[in-house]
């Protein structure tokens, strides 16, 4: 028998007895559907991560502050050294943080595979401002690089002469806008306080306007244009030794593998420099989701293999009432790889049966409650859908169920083809 | 004379074991030419059907050897076997042994569909071999719903789609009234002497064993020389 007559075959075989095909179908149904609605589930939270996560700067830099070696709190006051420079910082009391400077940007950007270093400077304007509307507080988001989910607008564009901003939603209503689409293109102004409390005014293009983020803070976020513009008057009249003083900077890479990361990583904790990717920040969230996900998962896995002995059960039946019917194939010639075949291939499609159903009725039924819960309960994480079907991993589960389908039918099939032809022609 | 299309010799087979074991055929040796046609006759139980299964090679005997055109039948590869009983048999079982949900047609090239012929070649010479046994306007009805006699035809069809040298049949009209039965001999005769079919027929009916060339007698697994029983 040719594959496509085996599989024709097969097809009809599992239709010949349609209640106990459609019984072990739902069972497998059920694990399909867990399965797949677990993998949405994964699938959608780790979509709505990784564009918040993009939301909050470039996955290729690192943050890189001096690693401090002072250790434990218990160890004592360190020895001054005149070289090293500190930073008061805003952890428990007394703990301060080692000052980064010019020759720290030479030494990280000697880094093999660092394109680029650039200091993160600290930019706390005090206000912003649109036509004579109220005035109200902003922070500006400090990191290069980050990808905000937009509402409304156009991305910031790094190359521009003009300073550029996007807001965050929020602050649509407050400064006067009738809506996000009004804003955009929109001119405001900036307040910032410089070293001596004079204030400074720096005008600003509103290129877009940021959906709420999760992760994100509620600052704004501008341009390099306007960056500094910001850290020049912020910096004005200040002693030039505090304007080559950072606590980190940002130092770019191309896109790597997380072979070539961990590599530069050491390298520059070989150098005395903590470096952190943005996964690094916010991957132990991933892995708690990706904890439960899996835990989902391996429970949607054992209502398969449940269903698996459903089909060894069913499958068990048939050759049970096929005896006579494989007989005498056996007798017209029919060798025993084809009887196995035969039969494997009937568990297979009775798995891509309840698997497909079961995906399919997964999808709908999970768009649909994942539309509502997006509009409802979950409107405020804008972007969120908690549910997204990826074709891939639909095609991955339905191939794992056709695989344990398969795995379950050999033993009914395996059956079937050692019988011997002439028993198989007596049994009654 | 040429070499046999079939030949045993010293065939035994034995069924179960301890005080369940007993002895089907205690030492058979026959040769049968190509295009003969034999009777093998005997009481219920004397080992007819056994006999017949392992000269189709569809059973292995207990001791002996089965020659299928001079070659060993123990030598022959599994892939072999599978299309020597494609192929070179047809058999008639005992009973119909259809599928009864089938149509008529699908019955009878399933041998074609296990050999791999596409499906276009099937219904041909399926449609050509039902026309043979004037079954061409039943083609599309269930095996389910026919006549004995019917049935009958529609399995000597289907041994005879793959255009066999050796048809067997097993008491083929054993299950049919005396007018069917008729038919259906008529037709194996006419296979045997216009086609040129080698022809192995299991029964206990005197008459019909008769028409054949050749008669076997067995009586308790042993070919006897003579119907004693119809001698005596
Ligand atoms: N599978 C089997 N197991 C045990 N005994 C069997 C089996 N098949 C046949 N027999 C026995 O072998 C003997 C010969 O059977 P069989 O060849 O079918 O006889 P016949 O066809 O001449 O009526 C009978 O007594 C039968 O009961
Ligand atoms: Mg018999």
């Amino acid at each position: 028998m040719n594959p496509l007559e085996i599989l024709k075959t097969a097809m009809a075989n599992s239709f010949r007895s349609k209640l106990r095909t459609l019984l072990t179908i739902l069972a497998i149904f059920v694990g399909a559907f867990t399965l797949t609605i677990t993998n949405g589930l994964g699938t959608g939270i780790s979509n709505y991560i990784d564009s918040q996560i993009a939301a909050v700067g470039s996955s290729n830099s690192f943050t890189v502050a001096k690693t401090d070696t002072s250790g434990n709190p218990a160890s004592g006051p360190k020895k001054y050294d005149a070289t090293t420079k500190v930073l008061a910082a805003g952890g428990r009391p007394g703990s301060t943080q080692l000052a980064l400077g010019q020759a720290d940007l030479d030494a990280i950007g000697a880094i093999p595979g660092i394109t680029g270093v650039t200091p993160v400077t600290r930019l706390s304007p005090d206000f912003i401002q649109w036509n004579d509307h109220d005035k109200y507080q902003l922070s500006v988001s400090p990191l290069a690089g980050a990808q905000p989910q937009l509402a409304a607008g156009a991305p910031l564009d790094d190359s521009a002469a003009q300073p550029q901003l996007i807001l965050p939603s929020s602050y649509v209503a407050p400064l006067g806008f009738a809506d996000n689409s009004q804003a955009v293109g929109q001119d405001a102004t900036i307040g910032i306080t410089d070293a001596t409390g004079i204030m400074h005014s720096i005008t600003a293009r509103i290129t877009g306007i940021e959906q709420s983020a999760l992760l994100g803070g509620g600052g704004a976020f501008i341009n390099k244009s306007l960056s500094t513009a910001l850290a020049d008057a912020q910096g004005t009249g200040a002693p030039a030794a505090s304007k080559s003083v950072w606590a980190n900077v940002t130092a770019s890479f191309a896109p790597s593998s997380a072979a070539q990361v961990n590599d530069m990583k050491g390298k520059l904790a070989a150098a005395g420099y903590t470096a952190q990717t943005l996964d690094d920040r916010i991957g132990t969230v991933k892995t708690v989701i990706n904890g439960i996900i899996g835990v989902l998962d391996a429970f949607a896995v054992i209502a398969l293999v449940a269903a698996g002995f459903g089909i060894v059960n069913t499958l068990l039946m048939s050759v049970q009432e096929r005896t006579r019917e494989i007989g005498l194939m056996k007798a017209m010639g029919m060798g025993s790889g084809s009887v196995f075949a035969l039969f494997s291939t009937e568990a297979a499609f009775i798995g891509f049966l309840g698997s497909a159903i079961g995906s399919a009725a997964a999808i709908g039924l999970g768009t649909a409650v994942s539309g509502a819960l997006a509009r409802g309960p979950l409107s405020d994480l804008e972007g969120l859908h908690i549910l997204a079907f990826a074709p891939g991993s639909v095609a991955g589960v339905i191939l794992l169920v056709m695989a344990i389908a398969f795995i379950a039918g050999t033993l009914p099939a395996w059956r079937a083809a050692r019988q011997n032809p002439i028993d198989a022609l007596r049994y009654e | 004379m040429s070499v046999p299309i079939l030949a045993a010799q010293d065939l035994t087979k034995t069924y179960g074991r301890g005080p369940d074991r007993f002895d089907a055929l205690k030492g058979v040796s026959l040769e049968i030419g190509r295009g003969d046609s034999v009777a093998i006759v005997g009481k219920s139980g004397s080992g007819k059907s056994t006999l017949m299964h392992i000269l189709a090679l569809l059973d292995t005997p207990g001791g002996g050897q089965v020659h299928v055109d001079g070659t060993d039948a123990k030598t022959l590869s599994g892939r072999r076997l599978n299309a020597l009983r494609n192929t070179m048999f047809g058999f008639v079982f005992q009973q119909f042994f259809l599928n009864p949900g089938s149509s008529v047609l699908e019955n009878v090239v399933l041998p074609l569909k296990i050999a791999g012929v596409g499906s276009r070649e099937r219904r041909a010479r399926g449609m050509a071999v039902l026309e043979q046994l004037e079954l061409a306007d039943k083609a599309r009805n269930k095996a389910g719903n026919l006549s004995g006699g019917q049935k009958q035809r529609v399995v000597i069809a289907r041994a005879l789609i793959n255009s066999p040298q050796v048809l067997f049949a097993d008491e083929p009209t054993g299950n049919l009234d005396t007018a069917t039965g008729r038919i259906v001999e008529d037709i194996l005769f006419d296979l045997n002497s216009n086609h040129g079919i080698t022809l192995i027929t299991v029964t206990h009916d005197h008459d019909l064993a008769a028409r054949f060339n050749r008669r076997l007698y067995i009586r308790d697994g042993l070919l006897i020389n003579t119907d004693e029983e119809h001698a005596a």
